[in-house]
């Protein structure tokens, strides 16, 4: 039970990711969690207007379901199956976060600072959240998958498209962490 | 009962992300720092195992559930989109800590801010649709 209830390492963790593309394919489907932002679009009424969202959302209601249990999976993990562990970060990172504005670095899987209700009362982090939805979202669709159907799906069956926007998934990230995060708070 | 499979990986989805912390915003920022092993541990060993499975499947002409072979659609040629539209993408992720499957995750282990990002996430979406036509590809 112990095993089950510290954070699991990344030897069995990556694996099981794994696991879970061979599922959705062996269902006839494609381990892709971005596509359902277009398809609650499509449900929302964006075909009438835009053709990019005209599409058969019935069709993709498998991937919806599959966002319904990734809910329920997190509520299940967070109260039954942890032991609150605080995250182990390395000491140089508690520091630096520290440094820049994070306190308690790891207690939380998301820091209070950009998260916490009170947080998102000032308009700085709200404004960070906002900004950050628009870009993925926006980004995602642009580079046609995300970590999920890049990262992982794409480069599995070694597409040349998947690793180009995997090279600009960490372009963006290295400038984001790098550059902008420490002068956000 | 048709959906019950899919509800059931998602579960274990979210349970295995959850447990192995890429759901954790600090784990994305350590990453971004190349300060832990962790995330390139997950990624790394999640596309080995898929290209092992990938491969196999491919020897073996495994059938999915529909009695076809297992394959990966295709994506399209190009270029400038997988790289914007990558770096893009990559500036929300290490600002949010969360890409589109954690943040659903993260809205079931109790955090409800993340829907405000969720409901941007599909303004993003939405305006890639709008604007299309007008970018380079």
């Amino acid at each position: 039970m112990e095993y089950i209830l510290n954070p699991w390492p990344w030897y069995i963790s990556g694996p099981l990711i794994a696991l879970v593309l061979a599922m959705l394919l062996y269902f006839g489907k494609t381990f892709a969690m971005s596509s359902n932002l277009a398809t609650m679009c499509s449900i929302a009424g964006a075909g009438k207007f835009i053709d990019f969202f005209k599409s058969d959302w019935k069709e993709k209601k498998w991937n919806l379901i599959v966002v319904l249990g990734a809910v329920i999976g997190g509520f299940i993990a967070k109260n039954f199956l942890s032991n609150h562990a605080i995250t182990t970060l390395n000491h140089k990172t508690i520091q630096e976060l520290n440094e820049i504005g994070f306190k308690n670095p790891g207690k939380t899987m998301v820091p209070n600072e950009l998260y916490s209700f009170d947080a998102i009362m000032s308009s700085q982090a709200l404004l960070c959240l906002v900004i950050g939805g628009l870009l993925v979202g926006f980004g995602t669709r642009y580079a046609g998958g995300c970590t999920s159907g890049h990262a992982i799906t794409g480069l599995s069956s070694l597409q040349k498209p998947s690793l180009i926007a995997v090279i600009g998934f960490f372009i963006g990230g290295l400038i984001m962490t790098n550059f902008i995060l420490p002068y956000l708070l | 009962m048709k959906y019950l499979k899919f509800l059931l990986v998602g579960m274990f989805f979210g349970i295995v992300l959850f447990k192995s912390e890429a759901v954790s915003w600090y784990r994305i920022y350590e990453m971004f720092r190349f300060q832990s092993f962790h995330m390139y541990g997950i990624i790394s060993t999640a596309i080995l195992s898929g290209i092992l499975f990938l491969q196999i499947a491919k020897n073996q002409h495994t059938k999915n559930l529909l009695g076809h072979e297992i394959e990966v659609p295709k994506k399209d040629h190009g270029f400038i989109r997988y790289l914007f539209g990558g770096i893009i993408f990559g500036l929300g992720w290490a600002l949010i800590g969360a890409c589109p499957g954690p943040m659903y995750i993260l809205v079931g282990t109790g955090v409800y801010s993340m829907i405000i990002v969720i409901i941007a996430a599909l303004f993003g979406t939405l305006l890639y649709g709008v604007l299309k036509e007008k970018l380079p590809h």
